[in-house]
Parts: structure tokens; C-alpha cells; sequence
């Protein structure tokens, strides 16, 4: 066994180790914390099969971005854990047949594969100077820019859907329009009142005279 | 650096979907400038963007085109497809105007959505590349969802978008397995060079294409909504707003043929065996259960929704027929489904107001003595729905049957008519109630001027097509023959 097959194996064990420990783990954070621990040993697989950028991009976007937020959201809302664990084992035996069948078929696709894996020739070496990252740009932008582009517009539509759902103007929300602060002139918010001015005795502190005081001077 | 030497694709037969995107960006930004008592320059401007788009499609070359890298086909089926596709949805937004208005969701958004959901639908019926057909149908399930979900004061549409949420993205998984099975077959995702490296070998692989035909045709019927996987399709039909209903009960069903045409047909045609006999479950089921459990519905939506799930039933008859002549008569049949569709929901938008959903059978009762030209376009819907002679549901009906025939299934032609004459209980219920029962609610019929005359067209056209069906017939079969 070369060092890398032993690599590849300590990655794989490591990931699916993982990736069951997502959901198994009682605290959904610590899910989210092993879902992290798989994609950085899956980009370790994919560094060894020589696909450097897909296996930076993996952590940079998804280790460091999606799954950080993915981690704000679930420590921010309020999960009740109780009732998440609650139909367990109801749907316990459902949820193996499932399981069993999925295993089964896989089982035949990957035994129907391996005895064809002979047939497979193994990948040509590359060239000294080959750049993972250029191959892939180039494709992006020349042979599938047609696909690239459509991926776009699926986002663009995300975002109006995200808009359109989300964003309303409530009736009763209090907000600032500047346009109508700048707008504002002296004569709508302040008036001058001409009152008379009357000369007055000074008068005696309320505190300072009971009733019966008030009415003697009157 | 050297520069890449890329020839730039033809960029000519792309030039609808294109322009629609194009347009499609343009609303979105001139709606934001819009005051809300302008909000019809929007609508205007969709039905002009839609009419252009068909334009542009009818005065193609009608050669059969391949462009950026062999993953674009333009062909006449495509062509045909894409101009029903875009006067399906005009007519779709004509009929639901009024009935959005009234539910404050006459936004620019929804416009925006359904030009997007026709570039989906679009690209879908252009795609000669797994990944496209992919992409395709998640642009327009994406802008789908989302407009279920538009009205959100309402408990039922937030609920069905919801489902149909979840189950679309289900079906998308198991679609995409199948094709990461095919791709594994086969090494390559392109249709035309699938079918040819099957053809080409011995078929060692066969285990691992035929596990992914066994996915594909699942999704396919998440799509279609067949049985066993049409659970979504009564509840999505019956939560949504009636004028979303109607956009996912007709358009998309000639998207989803176009899917299950280029990926079994063109895709996976040496499989023919493999699908053949999957499509003929999904079509019993979907022929039996679709017609029986119409009859138990008092909710015209519901029923409309379990008679879709029959008709889904016919058209994958005529595909699974494997010949030029049920191909053919799939299409029509898809094409004139979609008439009808458009029709019988037209008609509860039409009855319906602020505040009145019209989508209960006894809502039609006594139609006749509120307007008999709206219930006679009903009569003729309904008709057309159950097969009835002269309108174009019996030619449709009768050219599958014809096709099933031909191919041998006589046994399922046979449970196919005994099946549509249960259908046709519950269809002619309707006539029923609305020509010889008491109305319940005597409200005047007001539409737009435009609706009423794209109502009466639709009805209209449905008689014309059944008394004169042989040019479309030969349209479809025509196209289909040189699109293969």
C-alpha cells in the first residue's frame, strides 16, 4: 500500500465518520461542526486526485462562509430538542427499510462498476506545467458558458423570489423618508402664536398655602 | 498568456431565449420605477415580450440546429413546444389579471417570475445536454414555487408551497441520481452522444443504465405528477391562488413532455424495452386512480387536479406507444390538454371576485341562467375534457388509442376507454349542475373586454380543432418526424 492509498483510506474513514456523526449527534451544533469536518476531508480527497482549486474553493466558500452562517442560524433559533428526538423510533423501522434499499442499490451499481473497473484504463499522468484552476476556467467560459450563464439566472431568480416573499411594506411601521425631512419647511412645523402678555402678581408657591390661606386673600 | 482559441458559438438560434431574458431583466427594472397605479406598463409589457418571443420562434429557419458546443437543439418539435409555450402563458396572465388585482399580488415580481419560468421552460425544451435539462427545469420549478407562495396571507397557498417545495426538490434529486447514473454509463452528458456510446456497446453496463432509467422515469413522474408520485398535485392545485393553478397546471405539462421526449427518446431509445414497461404502470395508475378519485371531489380545483393526473396518464400512453405515430399523438395530446386547462381554470378565475373563490362545484350551478355564452364555453371544455365527439379531447384520445393499439397493448386500450368513461361522470356532473340546477349566487359576470375574447377564443378553438384536427395532428407528427 503506497502512502497515498493510505492517505485516501485515513480522508474516507475520517469523512464518513463524519458524515454519520451529523446525524447522529444530539446538539445541532455539533452536527453542523462534523458536516465541517467532512467537507475538509473531502477536500483532502480531492487534493489527491490533483483538483486543487475545487478543494480550496470547498473550504474557502463552504467551510468558511456557508457553514458559518449555517451555524449563526442554528444557534439563533430556539430548536426544541425534545420534540425532534420525539418520533424516533415511530418511524424508526420506515426509515431502515429506506435506508436498507438505498444500500442494496448502491451495493449492485458499485459491484455492477467494479467488475468493470479493469476495463477502465488509469488516468494518463499530467504535464509538468498543468494548471488545475485554467483548465477549469477555460471550460467554464468556453464549452459550458451556455449552462454557466442559465446557473446565473437560476440565482438572479432566487434573489427576486427571496425579495418578492420576504420584503412588504407594513401599514403600521414607523420609518423615516428623508426626502419629506429635507422637504419640510419652517411654516409646517413651527407657529408663532401672538399672545398678550398680562402683568401678573407673583403669585404664592401652591406647597407654600393651604386652602384656607388661598381663600383669605381672595 | 496565450489567449483561448474558442470559437464563438451561433448565437442565432438562441436568439427567443435570448431576448426573453433579456426582456425578462429589463421588466424587473422598470417595474421598480413604476407607481402602483402604473403596474399595468408591466403587464403590458409581459404580453408584448411573450408575443415577440413567439414571434421570433415562428420565423426561425425551422431546420434543426445545434449551437453552444451541441448542448442547444433547435428543431421544429422545439419550435412548436415553444410557441405554445408562450401563448399558453399570455393567455395564462390575461385570464389571472383581475383575480391577482383583487388579491393584491398584481406585482412586478409575478411578471418577472412567470417570463423566467417560461425562459425555464424554454431552455428545457432546447436541451440536448443532461446538465441542461437540469438547469432548465430548476429555473422553472425555482420561480414556481415562489409564486405559490406570493400570496402569503394565505394559510393554504404558504402550505402548498411548501410541499410542492419539498417534493419538487425530491424529484430533482432522484432525477439528477438517475443522470449521475446515466453519465457514469455512459462518460458523457450530451443526449445525442448517450445514445449512440449505448448503441455502440454490448451494453456491459446495463445494470447501472437501467437503475438509472428506474430514476429518471420516477422523476420524470414527480414532474408529470403520475401515480404513484402525484401525492403533491391535489394539494399544490388546490392551495395555490387559482391564476398560479392555472400556470402550473398548463404550460409546464409541454416542458415536461419535451423532458421525457429528449431524455427517453432521443436520450435513451435502446432502452426502449427498460421504460417501456415503467411508463405502462405509471399510466394505468395514473389512468385508475386519476378518474376514480375525481368523482369524490366537490372542489373543482381538487377534481381538475386528479383529472390532470389522468390525462398525464394518456400522454404517457402515446410515448410509451415507441413510435412516430404515439409521439405524435403524445403531443397533441399534451397541446390540446393544455387548451383545455387553460379553459376550465379560466372559468373559476372568471366566476371568482375579491373575497370569492369559485372553485366549488356548486359554485357552477346554474351558469346557464347567468350567462350562457360563458356556460356553453364550459360545455365545451367539459366535453372536450371527457372525449366527447365533435370537440378535440375525443381526437385526442381516439390518436393515442390508436397508437396503443398499434403497438400491441390492446388490453390497455381497452382499460384506457373503460376509464375515460368513468371520467366522463364527473365532467358531464358539472354540465349538469350548471344547465339544469337553481343558481346559488346571481353576482353579474363583468371581465375585461381582453379576457372575454381570449376565453371565448380558447373555447371556441377547442371546437374547431376537434372538427378540423388533421393540420395540427400533422403539425406535431410532421415535426416530431424531423426532430428525431
Amino acid at each position: 500500500m503506497s502512502f497515498q492509498v493510505l492517505v485516501f483510506y485515513v480522508l474516507a474513514a475520517i469523512m464518513i465518520f463524519a458524515a454519520i456523526r451529523v446525524i447522529t449527534s444530539r446538539n445541532p451544533v455539533h452536527s453542523v461542526l462534523f458536516l465541517v469536518l467532512a467537507f475538509v476531508s473531502c477536500s483532502g480527497l480531492w487534493l489527491l486526485l490533483e483538483a486543487e482549486f475545487l478543494a480550496i474553493v470547498l473550504v474557502l466558500v463552504y467551510v468558511g462562509a456557508v457553514m458559518v452562517l449555517f451555524l449563526f442560524v442554528v444557534m439563533m433559533l430556539d430548536i426544541n430538542l425534545q420534540r425532534l428526538r420525539e418520533g424516533l423510533f415511530t418511524y424508526l423501522p420506515l426509515g431502515l427499510t429506506v435506508a436498507l434499499l438505498m444500500v442494496l442499490e448502491i451495493g449492485l451499481v458499485l459491484w455492477a462498476r467494479s467488475s468493470q473497473l479493469r476495463d477502465m484504463p488509469a488516468p494518463p499522468p499530467l504535464p509538468e506545467n498543468y494548471s488545475n484552476t485554467k483548465e477549469l476556467g477555460r471550460l467554464l467560459y468556453t464549452e459550458y458558458v451556455y449552462p454557466f450563464e442559465i446557473a446565473a439566472v437560476i440565482l438572479l431568480v432566487a434573489i427576486v423570489a427571496a425579495i418578492a416573499l420576504t420584503l412588504r411594506r407594513r401599514k403600521n411601521t414607523k420609518y423615516q423618508d428623508p426626502a419629506k425631512q429635507v422637504s419640510v419647511r419652517r411654516a409646517d412645523r413651527v407657529r408663532l402664536v401672538s399672545m398678550p402678555s398680562v402683568q401678573r402678581e407673583p403669585e404664592i408657591p401652591p406647597e407654600a398655602g393651604s386652602g384656607a390661606s388661598t381663600g383669605e386673600q381672595r | 498568456m496565450q489567449p483561448i482559441a474558442f470559437p464563438i458559438p451561433d448565437l442565432a438560434p438562441a436568439a427567443p431565449e435570448i431576448f426573453l431574458l433579456v426582456a425578462a431583466c429589463a421588466v424587473l427594472l422598470i417595474d421598480v420605477f413604476l407607481a402602483e397605479r402604473s403596474r399595468w406598463v408591466s403587464y403590458v409589457l409581459t404580453l408584448i415580450t411573450l408575443a415577440v418571443c413567439a414571434v421570433m420562434v415562428v420565423t426561425g429557419t425551422g431546420a434543426t440546429v445545434y449551437t453552444f458546443s451541441d448542448m442547444f437543439v433547435r428543431d421544429p418539435m422545439a419550435d412548436v413546444l415553444k410557441v405554445s409555450v408562450c401563448v399558453a402563458v399570455a393567455t395564462i396572465l390575461i385570464y389571472g389579471r383581475t383575480y391577482i388585482g383583487d388579491r393584491g399580488m398584481y406585482r412586478g415580481e409575478l411578471f418577472v417570475l412567470a417570463l423566467f419560468a417560461t425562459l425555464g421552460m424554454m431552455i428545457m425544451i432546447s436541451a440536448s445536454h443532461l446538465l441542461l435539462l437540469y438547469l432548465g427545469l430548476e429555473l422553472l420549478s425555482l420561480a414556481l414555487y415562489s409564486m405559490v407562495a406570493l400570496q402569503r396571507d394565505s394559510r393554504a397557498a404558504v402550505e402548498a408551497a411548501m410541499k410542492y417545495f419539498i417534493l419538487g426538490a425530491l424529484a430533482s434529486g432522484l432525477l439528477l441520481y438517475g443522470m449521475s447514473m446515466i453519465y457514469g454509463a455512459t462518460g458523457t452528458m450530451n443526449l445525442e452522444q448517450i445514445a449512440s456510446a449505448i448503441a455502440g456497446t454490448d451494453n456491459p453496463k446495463v445494470w447501472v443504465l437501467g437503475l438509472g432509467v428506474a430514476f429518471l422515469v420516477a422523476g420524470i413522474g414527480f414532474k408529470l405528477g403520475a401515480v404513484p408520485f402525484h401525492m403533491w398535485v391535489p394539494d399544490v392545485y388546490h392551495g395555490a391562488p387559482t391564476a398560479v393553478t392555472v400556470f402550473i397546471g398548463s404550460a409546464p405539462k409541454l416542458a415536461a413532455f419535451a423532458l421525457v421526449m429528449r431524455l427517453l427518446v432521443t436520450g435513451l431509445e435502446s432502452m426502449v424495452v427498460d421504460w417501456q414497461q415503467m411508463l405502462l404502470l405509471l399510466s394505468i395508475a395514473s389512468l385508475v386512480i386519476g378518474n376514480l378519485t375525481a368523482i369524490a371531489q366537490t372542489n373543482l380545483k381538487r377534481m381538475l387536479a386528479y383529472s390532470t393526473i389522468s390525462h398525464m396518464g394518456f400522454v404517457l400512453l402515446g410515448v410509451l406507444s415507441g413510435d412516430l405515430n404515439g409521439y405524435g399523438s403524445a403531443m397533441f395530446y399534451v397541446i390540446t390538454y393544455v387548451l383545455m386547462s387553460l379553459a376550465a381554470f379560466g372559468m373559476i378565475l372568471l366566476l371568482s371576485r375579491d373575497g370569492f373563490e369559485a372553485d366549488m362545484l356548486d359554485d357552477f350551478k346554474g351558469l346557464n341562467r347567468r350567462s350562457p355564452w360563458y356556460a356553453f364555453m364550459m360545455l365545451i371544455t367539459m366535453f372536450s375534457m371527457a372525449g366527447l365527439p365533435p370537440t378535440v379531447g375525443f381526437y385526442a384520445k381516439l390518436a393515442v388509442l390508436q397508437a396503443v393499439f398499434s403497438a400491441g397493448f390492446i388490453w390497455v386500450a381497452v382499460l384506457a376507454v373503460l376509464m375515460s368513461l368513468v371520467g366522463a361522470f364527473y365532467y358531464l356532473r358539472i354540465v349538469k349542475l350548471m344547465y339544469f340546477d337553481e343558481p346559488k349566487d346571481v353576482t353579474p359576470i363583468l371581465p375585461h373586454p381582453d379576457m372575454r375574447l381570449v376565453l371565448s377564443v380558447n373555447g371556441l378553438s377547442m371546437l374547431v380543432l376537434g372538427i378540423l384536427p388533421q393540420p395540427l395532428m400533422a403539425l406535431c407528427i410532421v415535426s416530431i418526424q424531423y426532430s428525431l
